[in-house]
């Protein structure tokens, strides 16, 4: 069991303890709010002889995934972080690190896209990238954070999987709010995370082309393998988790996080650190005898469509509370869950979804515990709603 | 800083190997002899960095793979950028001996890539940036890039009542990034291959970013005989429309003057893109290039 060390930090300083944890060989990364103090406290780590790695300074986002994807052909370990405009400036980058199979962790500060110009949380940067071919993670506190990032090289890696994963922690709310934190002992993470092997890679003793073309014949064969790869990444995912469970003590639910859904009629699913919010209303309500719940996805992709399925079983409303709207239909993640709940053939419970917190929003504890009241009523009113 | 302990290559200890063959290059392909003639240089132990594009299109169709070494395709706009990240992939986990070298087209290079490039040059990466500079983008079918000369006919910038050709002409790329303080900087043609290879192994031997500029025709889209490339590299350079140059310690250096220029006409008039070109256009572009070589021969040691 993990000893290390206790730290008062932030999500983003969790951040960074994780992957200097994780021994990166490139860390490429450029500045943007609310994720520069990833980036700084890396920096330092480099500049004071803490972490083993080349810094690279690069001009943009294009460019700091770009210089990841070379690394990563070339076998290395690599890191990158960013935000918002910053994560849409590296988009292309995205889908040339899952097509080419080269496992980048990257963090995402999750922030309100432009226009308007906005610095603060809302989660429309990493969900409008959902079809990216990227592991999508998402942090409720720091501690998570940290672990996350750690788990996020050993399942990217994972040869069953070779898939990038973007860790998302709220911009603000979590990247920059302070909390006692593990920071585990690096003889204990060498143990977790061992260096990262792959056939996939430019290996000057055995000369390979990667990043190739693949015309119509080939093409769809390709695209095939990485879904099917993305999908067995939910089982590594829950394999890591109980590897890391083992040597530090601390259990992960694996691809969502059922809080008091066993029995529960009214149920809200959402991600990220609202759920931090949404936990004591929970409580609350059960202490006045209401059954009801709160269903955390953790990751987005993979989806855990069935996990998702057996929570929400024998629910009689569903709240989906989403920082994200798809302009003329729905909020992302509603799409997903009701596709999940579809799927099952069975008859679904009443589904509504609510599209707070854009642009930072705040969701309040009264907020939560109106969405419980609008679940239970009978006439809920229209399907999508603005809180 | 040059490591100066290796000895010269002379073109008797040229490697016969080939790294780049079978692919797909149009006839007289001025770019993938460039590649060819580098990768000949640099030898096994490179990592070829090559963005969207001609080379790349006609290099890596899976599963026919043209290159002989490393390689892999970039993003359009990340040739450099992905090259510092194989340069710092490799340097970290200790491979020696090897070498990052790009080859990335006037589009990629002056337009989409240059950010990158401008990137990598600030932080001296010890990688090879090697334009092949066909003039438009070939790859796309013979579009204006911002190396397209003035008055070329592309797709466009057509020959039209109103505009005859590109309007603007060609960015001084060379001159561009040896502004950077970059490390090594050189300009060649195919059509002086031993120029050429003498510079890309000098290249090889600098600790820092060497970028070098070649000039490659492109028989499609020029509009010349195949046969004709090599001619075509060499007459740009003897008419005086081409200099080769180096920018080495923080000097311009002239490698060779023509002297006596061959004729500016004859070099433009043997392609198809320039065919329009009036005694007016060809007497233009022949003061520009005069103005040019008073600069350089007044302010470059030769």
């Amino acid at each position: 069991m993990s000893r290390g060390s206790r730290a008062f930090i932030s999500g983003n300083e969790a951040i960074a303890a994780g992957v200097r944890l994780a021994r990166p060989h490139v860390i490429a990364a450029y500045p943007i709010t609310p994720q520069t103090t990833v980036i700084e406290r890396l920096a330092e780590m480099v500049a004071d002889g803490n972490l083993a790695a080349e810094y690279l300074h690069v001009e943009s986002e294009h460019s700091a995934l770009s210089a990841c994807i070379g690394a990563s052909a070339v076998g290395a370990r690599t890191f990158t972080a960013s935000s918002s405009q910053g994560l849409l400036y590296m988009v292309e980058c995205m889908h040339y690190a899952s097509g080419g199979r080269f496992p980048v962790v990257m963090m995402n500060a999750n922030r309100s896209v432009a226009l308007p110009w906005n610095i603060y949380g809302d989660q429309r940067d990493s969900l409008s990238l959902l079809d990216s071919g990227w592991i999508q993670a998402y942090a409720e506190d720091a501690q998570e954070s940290l672990d996350l990032v750690v788990q996020a090289f050993a399942i990217a890696e994972h040869p069953e999987v070779l898939t990038p994963v973007m860790v998302n922690l709220d911009g603000f709310v979590l990247t920059h709010t302070y909390e006692l934190v593990n920071v585990p002992d690096q003889v204990d993470v060498d143990a977790f995370l061992p260096p990262f092997q792959t056939t996939n890679k430019m290996d000057p003793e055995r000369p390979m082309s990667l990043g190739f073309t693949a015309g119509p014949q080939h093409n769809q064969a390709f695209k095939q393998l990485q879904h099917l790869s993305m999908l067995s990444a939910g089982r590594v995912i829950r394999e890591t988790e109980e590897r890391f469970g083992q040597l530090f003590g601390r259990n992960y639910p694996g691809l969502v996080d059922a809080f008091l859904c066993e029995d529960a009629e009214y149920v809200i699913v959402t991600l990220g650190s609202v759920a931090g919010t949404v936990r004591p209303v929970v409580d609350r309500l059960r202490s006045m005898g209401e059954r009801v719940g709160l269903l955390r996805i953790r990751y987005m992709r993979p989806f855990p469509e069935l996990e998702i399925r057996d929570a929400l079983a024998g629910t009689k409303a569903v709240g989906v509370l989403e920082k994200d709207i798809s302009f003329g239909y729905e909020g992302t993640v509603f799409t997903n869950v009701n596709s999940a709940l579809t799927r099952a053939g069975a008859k679904p419970p009443r589904l509504l979804n609510f599209i707070g917190g854009l642009g930072g929003k705040d969701i309040s504890v009264t907020d939560i515990e109106a969405l419980f009241s609008r679940l239970k009523a009978s006439d809920a009113g229209e399907t999508v709603t603005f809180i | 800083m040059v490591n100066s302990s290796k000895k010269r290559l002379s073109i008797r200890e040229l490697s016969e190997r080939e790294f780049f063959y079978g692919h797909k290059a149009c006839p007289g392909c001025g770019g993938s002899l460039a590649v060819r003639l580098a990768l000949k240089v640099l030898g096994e132990r490179s990592y070829a960095v090559v963005p969207a594009g001609c080379m790349s299109a006609v290099g890596f169709i899976f599963p026919q793979m043209g290159f002989a070494c490393n390689a892999i395709i970039s993003t359009f706009p990340g040739t450099a950028s992905m090259l510092s990240g194989v340069a710092a992939g490799a340097r970290a986990l200790g491979h020696e001996n090897v070498h990052a070298v790009g080859f990335a087209g006037d589009g990629g290079t002056a337009d989409i890539g240059f950010q990158a490039l401008s990137g990598a040059i600030d932080r001296h990466d010890k990688i090879i940036y090697i334009c092949y500079d066909n003039e438009a983008y070939m790859n796309t079918g013979v579009q204006k890039s911002s190396l397209t000369p003035v008055g070329a006919r592309t797709t466009t910038s057509p020959v039209g009542q109103r505009l005859r050709g590109a309007v603007t002409g060609k960015k001084p790329m060379f001159e561009i990034v040896a502004a950077h303080g970059i490390d090594y900087a050189a300009t060649a043609s195919v059509g002086y291959p031993m120029d050429f290879i003498r510079k890309v192994e000098h290249a090889s031997r600098v600790e820092g970013t060497s970028y070098i500029h070649v000039f490659a025709p492109c028989p499609t889209g020029w509009g010349h005989e195949t046969s004709e490339t090599i001619a075509v590299a060499k007459d740009a350079v003897d008419c005086g429309l081409l200099y080769l140059a180096e920018y080495v310690d923080g000097r311009f250096l002239l490698n060779h003057d023509p002297g006596e220029f061959a004729s500016v006409r004859e070099y433009l008039l043997r392609q198809g893109r320039f065919r329009h070109f009036s005694e007016e256009e060809i007497a233009s572009v022949t003061v520009q290039r005069d103005a040019g070589w008073q600069r350089i021969r007044r302010d470059w040691k030769s």
